[in-house]
C-alpha cells in the first residue's frame, strides 16, 4: 500500500498552503486538520460552520427507465417513497445481509444520483453494475468529475445564502436543489454528516478552488473554518452517524448495527430475507455507546470486558468535545447491551471502568 | 517551533529543566505540535521512582497515544494535577503551565548526556 500513488483533490495544494496536515486516507491524501487543531474545527462546526473538502467521496449516476426499481432492487430504502428532490440515506447489502457499504440516493428530476465511500469506490461500482440485469439502468462512476464539499453548522444555511439566489426556506432537510452557488452550477443537497444543519455541494470539479475561496470568504466573518478528517470524524461520532470500516462492515448486518431506520423490510431487496432472520431471531451481538467512567481514551479495537472477560471490541473511540466525555462505540453479545451496562475497556493492558449509555451523544441540531 | 533555551532534552522530545534541586519534565513544543490537540495525560504518583530512558506516562492526543520517556532517573516529588482536567495546557504552553513531573534526580550525572537546545532544534529542523 505504502507505494501506491496517492490521489489529490483540486484544493491540495490550498490545503498545503494553509497548513493541513496530510495524511493518506482510503487512498487520498487529505487534510486531517489545519493549524488551529480538530478540537477547534470541531467547535468551530458546531457553533457556526465548517467547510469540508470531501471530494474523495465517490458519485455515480444510475440513469434508464428502470432506476427506481433498480435503486429498490439494491438498497433497504424504498425508492418509490422518494419524491423528486428527495435524498435519502441508506445501506447496501450482500445476501448474507452484511454491508458493502452506506449511500446516499438522491433523486433528481431526470436521473438519479448517489453518494458512496471514497474507500468503497471500485467495490460498490463492480457490486451496482453486477446487479443489473433485468433492469433498464446505466451506473456510471461520476466521482472523478464531480467535486463534492460540505458546508454544515448552524451559521452554513446564512453563509450559502449569501452566494446564492436559491432560497433555502424551500430546500428542507433531506431534499436538494439545482442552482448557482457562487456563480457555478450546483446541486445544493440539504443533508450532512455532521448532526448540523448544511448543505453538500456537488458540482464540476474543475471549480474546486473557486467554490471553496468564495464560501470560505464570505463565511470567515461568521466564524466559518475549513475542517479536515480528525474533526469529521468526531463530529459524525457524536450524533452515531456510522463509519464504513468502524460500525458497519461485511462482518455485520443492518440489524447489529442498529440501522433499522434506515431499512424498509416490507419490500424485497437484496439482502432482506437474512436481515429478516437476524431481526427474527435476535442479534447475537449488538453495536452500543459508552462513555469512560474511569478516564482514558478508548481507541479502536480495543478489547472490551464484562466482569474482566473480554466480550467484544470498540470500534470507534475518541474525546467527543461537544459532548466533553471519552466515549465510543463498541460491538458486544446482545445479553449486555442494554442500557446502563458496566463494562470495562483495557487501555494498555489495564481495564478502565466504562458504561453503556444511550446513543447519540449529541442530537442532530435540525431534528 | 520553539525551544525553551534552559531546557535540555531528549531524543524523544521530553524536556528537563533545572528547578533548584528538582528536575521539572515536560514535552517540547515540537512534540506537542506533531501530537496536535491533547486530551489526556497519565502520569505517575508522587513517590514513584523513573528511571532514565524508561516510559513514566502517557500523553493521548486526538490521534493517538504516545509515551513518554523519563530524561533523568530519580524520584517523583510532584504531579502537574491540574493536568488531569485540562490537558489542552499542554498544546498551549507546553514548555511552561504544561509541565508534568518534578523529579529529585538519583544521578544528576544524566543532565550532561541530554541534548542541549541547539542539538535538539538542529535536531528537529
Amino acid at each position: 500500500m505504502s507505494d501506491e500513488t496517492l490521489k489529490r483533490t483540486n484544493l491540495y495544494e490550498w490545503h498545503v498552503a494553509h497548513g493541513g496536515r496530510m495524511v493518506p486516507f482510503a487512498g487520498w491524501e487529505m487534510p486531517v486538520q489545519y493549524p488551529t487543531g480538530p478540537t477547534e474545527e470541531h467547535h468551530a462546526t458546531r457553533n457556526a460552520a465548517g467547510l469540508f473538502d470531501i471530494d474523495h467521496m465517490a458519485q455515480f449516476s444510475v440513469s434508464g427507465a428502470d432506476a427506481e426499481a433498480y435503486l429498490n432492487h439494491v438498497s433497504t430504502w424504498d425508492t418509490t417513497l422518494m419524491q423528486v428532490n428527495d435524498a435519502h440515506y441508506a445501506l447496501l447489502c450482500y445476501d448474507d445481509g452484511t454491508i458493502v457499504d452506506d449511500i446516499y440516493l438522491y433523486r433528481l428530476p431526470n436521473r438519479w444520483f448517489v453518494a458512496l465511500n471514497a474507500s468503497n469506490r471500485e467495490k460498490d461500482l463492480k457490486w451496482m453494475q453486477s446487479h443489473t440485469d433485468g433492469f433498464d439502468v446505466t451506473v456510471t462512476d461520476v466521482s472523478d468529475e464531480t467535486y463534492m464539499m460540505a458546508l454544515q453548522g448552524p451559521k452554513a444555511i446564512e453563509i450559502l445564502q449569501k452566494v446564492t439566489e436559491v432560497s433555502m426556506e424551500g430546500v428542507p432537510r433531506f431534499t436538494v436543489a439545482e442552482g448557482e452557488v457562487a456563480g457555478i452550477p450546483t446541486l445544493i443537497s440539504r443533508t450532512g454528516y455532521t448532526g448540523e444543519d448544511g448543505v453538500e455541494l456537488f458540482f464540476d470539479a474543475s471549480r474546486a478552488l473557486e467554490m471553496w475561496e468564495t464560501l470560505l470568504k464570505v463565511g470567515e466573518p461568521l466564524g466559518l473554518k475549513p475542517v479536515g478528517l480528525a474533526a469529521r470524524d468526531s463530529l459524525r461520532f457524536e450524533p452515531s452517524f456510522p463509519l464504513y470500516g468502524h460500525e458497519i462492515s461485511a462482518e455485520v448486518t443492518p440489524i447489529e448495527a442498529r440501522l433499522g431506520w434506515a431499512l424498509k423490510l416490507n419490500k424485497p431487496f437484496i439482502g432482506r430475507d437474512a436481515i429478516l432472520k437476524v431481526k427474527l431471531e435476535g442479534p447475537k451481538k449488538l453495536l452500543v455507546g459508552f462513555e469512560m467512567v474511569d478516564k482514558g481514551v478508548p481507541r479502536e479495537h480495543y478489547p472490551v470486558a464484562v466482569n474482566g472477560e473480554i466480550v467484544g471490541e470498540v470500534v470507534t473511540g475518541i474525546f467527543a468535545p461537544t459532548a466533553g466525555k471519552f466515549a465510543g462505540h463498541a460491538y458486544v453479545p446482545a445479553k449486555f447491551a442494554k442500557v446502563g451496562t458496566k463494562i470495562q475497556i483495557e487501555i494498555r493492558g489495564k481495564l478502565k471502568e466504562a458504561v453503556i449509555i444511550r446513543r447519540p451523544f449529541y442530537r442532530p441540531a435540525y431534528k | 517551533m520553539n525551544v525553551d533555551q534552559n531546557a535540555k532534552y531528549m531524543e524523544s522530545h521530553e524536556w528537563a529543566r533545572k528547578d533548584g534541586d528538582l528536575i521539572v519534565v515536560g514535552i517540547s513544543d515540537h512534540a506537542q505540535d506533531s501530537l496536535s490537540d491533547i486530551v489526556y495525560v497519565e502520569l505517575p504518583a508522587v513517590g514513584d521512582t523513573v528511571t532514565k530512558g524508561d516510559v513514566f506516562g502517557v500523553v493521548e492526543s486526538v490521534k493517538a497515544a504516545s509515551d513518554l520517556y523519563a530524561p533523568m532517573s530519580g524520584e517523583v516529588v510532584e504531579v502537574n494535577e491540574s493536568l488531569e482536567d485540562t490537558p489542552e495546557v499542554i498544546n498551549s504552553d507546553p514548555f511552561g503551565a504544561g509541565w508534568m513531573i518534578k523529579i529529585a534526580p538519583s544521578n544528576p550525572a544524566e543532565w550532561d548526556e541530554l541534548l542541549t537546545p541547539d542539538a535538539y532544534a538542529a535536531a528537529n529542523a
